[in-house]
C-alpha cells in the first residue's frame, strides 16, 4: 500500500502513519465518529455529557464568531443574521415546541445555538389575529342562538390580543434573561442562555396555542378545558425542559421558585386569553312550543349576558 | 494606433495609410465644427419630454398617471409573470385602494367606542403597516427586492378585495340571512385566493428557493385578515 512518503500531506503525519499501519482504518475511524456524536446528542442529560457539549458548543461557537465578523447593530446586516433560517428549519423547530421530551433541550437540540427572529414574530402574530377572529366568531355562534344578542365586529380586540402576546414574549424573557445572568453572576456553574434564545424559546411555545386557540370555538365547557389544560401542559413542558438544565446548578429554592413562576405566568396567559376572548355560550332556545310554560325561567339568563358580552 | 508608431520607420515599404494619420493637422476650431447641438438622439428625446411636462396641460399629467395606474390594476387583474408593477412601481395605486376601502370600511360615528368595525385610521395603518412589516421580512429573509417595489404589488394586489367589498356592499343591500352570507363568503374567498396568486406571480421569484414559504406566509396571513374584516363588515 502507500508509504507515507509517497502522501503529499506532510503536516497530517498521524494520519499518514495510521494509512501505513492499516489502510482501511481511517474509514471504521470516521464511521465511530459519527455514530458516537449522535449518540452524545440523544442520550438522557447527565453531568458528563453536559460538560462535553458544552466544550463542544464553546469550541464551535469560537470558531464561528472568529470566521464571520458581526456587523454593528445599526446595520441591515445585523438584523439579517437574524433571520438566517430555511423553511425547513422553522418547521423542525415548530415540531420540536410540540413535542417536549425530557431528554431534548429545545436550545441545543433544534436551536443548535443559532436563533432566529422569524419564529416568535410571526407566530405571535399570527396568535394575536387568531384570537380576535375567533373570539369574534365566538359571539358570532353566541347571537345565533340568542337573536337579542348585538353583534359587532369587535375590533379593539386586535389591539388589545396583540399588545399582550407581543409583550407577553419580548418583556418576560428579558426578565427571565436578566435574573438568569444575576444568577450566574452569584453562582458561577450556572450556564446561561442569550436573550434571543430566550426570545425564541418562548415564541415557539405558543405556536400551540394557535390550535387550541381554534378548537376553543367548539362550545363545549369541558372540552375547552381540556383542550386549555393539554396546550398549557405542553407548552409549559417545552419551556421547563429548556430551563432545568440551565437552573440545575443553582439552589432548590431558587431552580424551583423561577420554574414555578415561569409556568405561572404561562398559566396566567391561557387563561387570561380564554376569559377575554371567550365568552361562554347562552343555553340552547327552547325549540318546543310545549315547554313555552318554561321560558321565562330561562329568560332570566339571557338578559344579562349582552353586558357582559358588550363589555 | 500600433501601425502609427510603427509605420514611420518603413518609408519605402507600400504600408496602407495608418490611422490618424493627418490628425495633427487638423486645428479644432476651425475645421471640426463644434457648434450647435451635439446631441445622441436617445438623449435628446429624453430631454424634450423632461421641459415638455412641465408646459403640458394638468389634464395630460393626470390621464398618463391614471393610465399608468389602471395599466397595473389590469396586470393584477390577469397576472401574468411580467415585470411591469416591479418595474415602474408607484404608490398612487395603493393609496387609492386603501383609502377606498378605509372609507368603505369604517364604522358610524353613532356607534360606542369599543363595539363596532374599525376606524379609518386602523384599517390605513393595517394595511401601510402590514406591507411594510412584509417587505421588511421578505428583506431580511434574503429577498432582491426593493423596498417600494414590494409595497408596491402588496398594495396592488389588494384591488381583488376591494372589488369583493364593493360586491359585499351591495349584496348587503338585500335582506339578510344565511343565503346572503353565503355569497358573500364566496366572494371574499375566491377575492382572497386571486389576490393571494396575484402577489406571489410578482413576488415568489424574488426569494431564494428554500424561503419561498417564509415569505409568502406573512402575504397570506396580510390578506387574510383584509378579508376577515370585509366579511365580518356590517352597515350600521
Amino acid at each position: 500500500m502507500a508509504a507515507p512518503d509517497e502522501l503529499a500531506f506532510h503536516e497530517f503525519e498521524e494520519a499518514a502513519n495510521l494509512l501505513a499501519q492499516t489502510p482501511n482504518e481511517t474509514t471504521t475511524r470516521s464511521d465511530q465518529l459519527s455514530p458516537k456524536g449522535h449518540v452524545a446528542v440523544a442520550m438522557d442529560s447527565g453531568a458528563s455529557y453536559g460538560a462535553e457539549d458544552e466544550v463542544e458548543e464553546n469550541d464551535k461557537t469560537v470558531l464561528l464568531q472568529e470566521e464571520k465578523q458581526q456587523p454593528g447593530f445599526w446595520t441591515f446586516g445585523y438584523y439579517q443574521s437574524f433571520f438566517d433560517v430555511d423553511t425547513s428549519q422553522v418547521l423542525d423547530r415548530i415540531k420540536g415546541s410540540l413535542l417536549p421530551r425530557p431528554g431534548h433541550n429545545f436550545v441545543r437540540h433544534h436551536l443548535r445555538n443559532r436563533p432566529d427572529l422569524y419564529g416568535p414574530f410571526w407566530i405571535c402574530a399570527t396568535l394575536a389575529f387568531v384570537l380576535a377572529i375567533t373570539g369574534n366568531l365566538t359571539l358570532v355562534l353566541a347571537q345565533r342562538r340568542d337573536p337579542s344578542i348585538h353583534y359587532s365586529p369587535q375590533f379593539h380586540k386586535v389591539t388589545v390580543a396583540s399588545v399582550t402576546i407581543y409583550c407577553y414574549t419580548w418583556l418576560v424573557p428579558l426578565a427571565l434573561w436578566g435574573f438568569l445572568r444575576w444568577r450566574k453572576g452569584v453562582r458561577e456553574r450556572m450556564g446561561v442562555y442569550t436573550f434571543l434564545e430566550t426570545v425564541c424559546v418562548y415564541g415557539y411555545s405558543l405556536f400551540v396555542f394557535i390550535p387550541t386557540v381554534v378548537l376553543w370555538l367548539i362550545p363545549v365547557p369541558w372540552l375547552q378545558w381540556l383542550f386549555g389544560a393539554l396546550a398549557l401542559a405542553l407548552s409549559a413542558a417545552g419551556l421547563v425542559f429548556t430551563l432545568w438544565p440551565v437552573v440545575r446548578e443553582d439552589t432548590r429554592l431558587a431552580a424551583g421558585v423561577l420554574l414555578s413562576v415561569v409556568v405561572l405566568l404561562h398559566a396566567l396567559l391561557a387563561m387570561g386569553c380564554k376569559f377575554y376572548f371567550f365568552q361562554p355560550l347562552p343555553p340552547e332556545p327552547m325549540a318546543s312550543p310545549h315547554q313555552a310554560t318554561s321560558q321565562p325561567a330561562a329568560t332570566g339568563l339571557p338578559p344579562t349576558l349582552p353586558r357582559s358580552v358588550a363589555a | 494606433m500600433a501601425e502609427a508608431v510603427e509605420s514611420p520607420g518603413d518609408p519605402g515599404t507600400t504600408t496602407p495609410r495608418p490611422l490618424f494619420a493627418g490628425l495633427s493637422d487638423i486645428s479644432i476650431s476651425q475645421d471640426i465644427p463644434v457648434e450647435g447641438e451635439i446631441t445622441i438622439p436617445v438623449r435628446s428625446r429624453i430631454r424634450e419630454f423632461d421641459s415638455s411636462t412641465l408646459n403640458e396641460s394638468v389634464q395630460n399629467t393626470i390621464m398618463r398617471d391614471l393610465k399608468a395606474v389602471g395599466k397595473k390594476f389590469m396586470h393584477v387583474l390577469y397576472p401574468r409573470k411580467s415585470n411591469t408593477l416591479l418595474r415602474d412601481w408607484d404608490l398612487w395605486g395603493p393609496l387609492i385602494l386603501c383609502v377606498t376601502l378605509a372609507l368603505m370600511l369604517q364604522r358610524g360615528s353613532v356607534d360606542s367606542e369599543k363595539d363596532g368595525g374599525p376606524q379609518f385610521a386602523e384599517v390605513f395603518v393595517i394595511v401601510w403597516f402590514g406591507a411594510v412589516t412584509i417587505t421588511l421580512n421578505s428583506k431580511l429573509l434574503g429577498g432582491n427586492i426593493s423596498f417600494f417595489q414590494s409595497l408596491c404589488v402588496l398594495g396592488y394586489c389588494i384591488l381583488p378585495l376591494t372589488m369583493a367589498l364593493l360586491v359585499c356592499r351591495l349584496v348587503l343591500l338585500a335582506e339578510p340571512g344565511p343565503i346572503n352570507f353565503m355569497v358573500r363568503l364566496f366572494v371574499v374567498i375566491i377575492m382572497f385566493a386571486w389576490s393571494i396568486v396575484a402577489s406571489t406571480a410578482f413576488l415568489a421569484d424574488s426569494q431564494p428557493p428554500n424561503r419561498k414559504a417564509l415569505a409568502v406566509y406573512p402575504v397570506f396571513l396580510f390578506y387574510f385578515v383584509i378579508s376577515w374584516m370585509i366579511l365580518t363588515f356590517t352597515p350600521q
